[in-house]
């Protein structure tokens, strides 16, 4: 069963310039969980995450990674307390070949994934490390951005949405990755829209509206929480 | 005597090896600029007056501490790229996220408040810089005669260009120096310390500009404006090899110096323009420049 709080988010506010984004998000994420934002576009799940690295202009509340209080570290401070972020962009590099991405982050901790392991996960990757980054297609992009920060040793995921506009099948295999890294320990925080994707994986969903989390649902109440589900998603 | 079109073979291979040597000091410093561009997104314009400082520094070593030309090789890049970090962290620093007017009215600032505590000191003639033992005297090649200290300044410059390129383009640390000009806010959130590279990098450019101004001393004489003279001719070298162009500003720093020392043969009223003109055409066809990526 899940173990210890691992990520403790507490009113969390952020800031883009005059724009208030974040409006005392509060959520937790307990070790060897996968849970999941949900909510429409805009909501704020992209935000929290990038609050939660240190990445937004401006942020307050408290943001607690393994005990450690990280409202106001920089952003390299943040990393390397174990936690990884695979943006929605999937930020890989132009100027930067297939395996100088693969080995761009550093290793923060102990425990990372072995380059042959990643690969063995990801075998498209492995037959284009020579090519440059950004002349993948979007799924092995997307594959590339997440084996990347698999080797780090960070055993705290963040997932910006990591299906967005991929094909069914690349869906599926991103599914199987993820489900596997839960099975080797890996804990997972995942930003969707697919909610059907997120089902399958998730131990718990957290609902986000205008900068809030609204509602929390188990994976084990998702038959009767579906309602609720839908009531909050419908478009 | 050896002629080629009607010029004697002494004349034109002396000019091309005054152009190499130009090429070298654009080089360098179009290097320099274009690594600090790259990460900063600054156009620094202090780096004709940090070039200027690096031969000054040889000098003060050489006249004040008796300290000579190997030790201020070594050591006025050390001492002028510390400057630059002290401007970075007290000034540059808090232009992150600005225009890039911001910058350039900064760096020109401090470039002409630099080249006048400079002149207030040692005043607008030029001091003399002797060129060190080991390397005067020259070699007869037959068709030209070669004086040591020039294809010193040659070699060492393109030794100096090269690691640097090798550096970024081949290393672990260029790759997060790449990797942050493209998005430092991912690497810095993969946990890279970004901030300090900025930091170290532009001092890095400094020093570079620094070592050139070493390079200099005995060539050119050690003066308050030796840098303002030059910095633009390296300005219109970065726009024709691309701003922030590792390779580009290489190559074309050295073919540039090279075509200058050409028309100083063939035509020499256009060999103070022909850069110029050269950075016309170039803007007209490629506004990107050479080397440089559109858009």
């Amino acid at each position: 069963m899940a173990g210890p709080p691992i990520l403790e988010v507490d009113e969390l506010h952020a800031w883009y310039g005059e724009s208030h984004v974040l409006h005392g998000m509060r959520f937790h994420v307990r070790e060897g969980e996968v849970v999941t934002l949900l909510g429409r576009n805009g909501a704020g799940k992209s935000t929290t995450i990038k609050a939660v690295m240190g990445v937004v202009p401006k942020r307050s509340g408290s943001i607690r990674i393994r005990g450690v209080e990280t409202i106001a570290l920089p952003p390299h401070r943040i990393a390397r307390l174990g936690i990884a972020w695979c943006p929605e962009e999937r930020g890989i590099f132009a100027s930067l070949s297939v395996l100088e991405n693969l080995l761009l982050p550093p290793v923060v901790a102990e425990g990372g994934l072995s380059r042959a392991a990643v690969l063995s996960l990801f075998p498209n990757l492995a037959e284009r490390l020579s090519s440059q980054g950004t002349k993948l297609s979007g799924g092995e992009q997307q594959m590339l951005a997440i084996a990347r920060i698999l080797r780090t040793g960070a055993r705290l995921l963040l997932l910006d949405e990591p299906t967005e506009g991929l094909a069914p099948v690349i869906v599926q295999q991103i599914g199987r990755t993820i489900r596997k890294l839960k099975a080797e320990g890996f804990t997972i925080l995942l930003v969707e829209q697919n909610f059907r994707f997120a089902a399958r994986l998730a131990d718990r969903h957290y609902i986000v509206e205008h900068g809030r989390v609204v509602d929390e649902i188990a994976a084990s109440d998702i038959g009767p929480g579906q309602d609720r589900l839908v009531a909050h998603l419908a478009v | 005597m050896t002629e080629f079109f009607g010029i004697p073979a002494p004349v034109l291979f002396g000019q091309l090896l005054l152009g190499l040597i130009n090429g070298a000091f654009y080089a360098i410093l179009s290097l320099g600029l274009a690594v600090i561009f790259g990460l900063l997104n600054i156009i620094n314009f202090t780096h004709g007056a940090q070039y200027m400082m690096g031969a000054f520094t040889a000098w003060m070593l050489l006249n004040w501490l008796g300290l000579g030309y190997w030790w201020a090789l070594l050591l006025a890049p050390l001492l002028v790229g510390a400057s630059g970090i002290l401007i970075e962290r007290l000034l540059l620093k808090r232009l992150a996220g600005l225009d890039h007017l911001y910058g350039l009215l900064l760096t020109f600032g401090l470039a002409l408040v630099i080249q006048g505590l400079y002149r207030d000191a040692f005043g607008s003639t030029g001091l003399p810089y002797a060129i060190p033992a080991e390397l005067r005297g020259g070699q007869n090649l037959g068709f030209m005669f070669l004086p040591n200290y020039r294809a010193w300044v040659v070699v060492v410059s393109l030794a100096v260009c090269l690691a640097t390129w090798l550096v970024i383009e081949k290393t672990r640390l260029g790759s997060y120096l790449r990797a942050a000009t493209e998005n430092p806010t991912l690497v810095q959130a993969m946990g890279v310390d970004v901030p300090k590279m900025v930091t170290l990098t532009y001092g890095f450019g400094v020093a570079l500009a620094a070592f050139a101004g070493v390079l200099a001393a005995p060539i050119y004489q050690v003066s308050p404006l030796m840098g303002a003279d030059l910095i633009i001719v390296v300005f219109a070298v970065v726009v024709i090899g691309g701003m922030g162009s590792i390779l580009g500003s290489i190559v074309t720093g050295f073919g540039l110096g090279v075509i200058e020392g050409l028309t100083k043969v063939f035509w020499p009223e256009a060999s103070s323009t022909v850069i110029f003109v050269i950075m016309a055409i170039v803007l007209l066809l490629r506004p990107a420049g050479l080397f440089g990526r559109a858009g």
